[in-house]
């Protein structure tokens, strides 16, 4: 069955930790990133799960910044 | 699979729409502005409208929208934005023109402007962002702020008695002969975006097809003015404001 492949960017100099694409990911595969911050000094997000995303680009639309690039290709098993 | 291999140009499915360019935005953290400029972006996209869009920015939060979406603006006096957007459509019936303002431009210094631009039936959008409170001057009250909501004018709730009820602009909008098209949306969810989204493309086609004025109220969240995190800030939102400010169209002239 052909399954589904996402892969998030984030724009870490632009984004501002508002955290509201960690709440809008459907899979929990966004989180803040704890130990580094930008050159705002804003803590930014990141992909945790490498595999799990689906490219639903849940996190982009809701992004007030535009930080998100979204990309997902179908893998045939 | 790697990543590597998932990033590529042929597989891209979202990005940040190309009217709106790489300045940082100057809003704070978690702010619905932001949304909202990305899908006007993307609408102006989507018809093809680039070159023939004039756009007229508020005085409020939004005041820099100039800065953030490259298309052809006009700043406007304080509430005066639909003055200046008759003026522009009636001059230049060819161009989309929209005004984008706050609650406080549009509901207390602007609702005259606001209510005979919308009377009149000029065919302009305005896209009306309702936060319930003046968030670039501090947190005040707003007209529209809620009964019992705190600000930094009202720290013990507001008044009735003192203060007088929220003004619900959107439905004044709906019993006038001029307006075409009545809409109150949000933006907290991935389905809230995409009808909020669809709705303002119906608005700007709605005012090239010469149908009359049209407004679109987006029920926002100021999560620095409320002093909450912006998840929280969407929360109460939900939970206060859309039982006062339900969702959904109100008037849609066919």
């Amino acid at each position: 069955m052909a399954k589904i492949k996402g892969a998030i960017v984030v724009d870490t100099e632009r984004c501002k930790g508002c955290n509201l694409c960690v709440v809008a990911c459907p899979l929990h595969v966004i989180e803040l990133n704890a130990k580094q911050v930008n050159k705002k000094g804003y803590t930014f997000v990141h992909q945790v799960l490498e595999d799990t995303c689906n490219g639903c680009a849940s996190c982009a639309t809701v992004c007030p910044d535009g930080c998100i690039t979204v990309s997902k290709v179908k893998v045939n098993n | 699979m790697t990543r590597e291999e998932i990033i590529k140009p042929e597989n891209l499915v979202y990005k940040k729409p190309s009217l709106m360019n790489d300045k940082a935005m100057h809003y704070c953290p978690g702010c619905s502005h932001g949304v909202v400029h990305k899908l006007i972006a993307e609408v102006i996209e989507e018809m093809g409208m680039e070159e023939k869009v004039v756009g007229v920015s508020p005085v409020g939060c939004a005041v820099f929208a100039y800065n953030y979406l490259d298309i052809d603006w006009q700043e406007a006096a304080h509430g005066r934005a639909p003055a200046v957007a008759t003026a522009i459509k009636r001059l230049w019936p060819d161009r989309l023109v929209f005004t984008y303002q706050g609650d406080g431009d549009l509901a207390c210094i602007g609702t005259a402007e606001t209510i005979h631009a919308l009377n009149r039936g000029e065919n302009i959008t305005i896209i009306f962002i309702n936060n319930a409170i003046y968030g670039m001057t501090g947190g005040q009250m707003a007209p529209t702020t809620l009964i019992g909501m705190k600000t930094a004018t009202c720290p013990y709730g507001r008044d009735v008695a003192l203060h007088g009820y929220p003004l619900k602009v959107t439905e004044i909008a709906a019993t006038l002969e001029g307006t075409a098209y009545v809409t109150r949306q949000a933006v907290h969810t991935v389905p809230a975006i995409r009808k909020a989204k669809k709705a303002i493309r119906k608005a700007f086609e709605n005012s090239m097809n010469g149908k009359g004025s049209n407004l679109v109220e987006i029920v926002s969240t100021c999560n620095s003015g409320w002093k909450m995190t912006p998840q929280a800030a969407n929360e109460w939102m939900v939970e206060h404001m859309f039982p006062f400010y339900p969702l959904g169209d109100l008037k849609d002239k066919e």
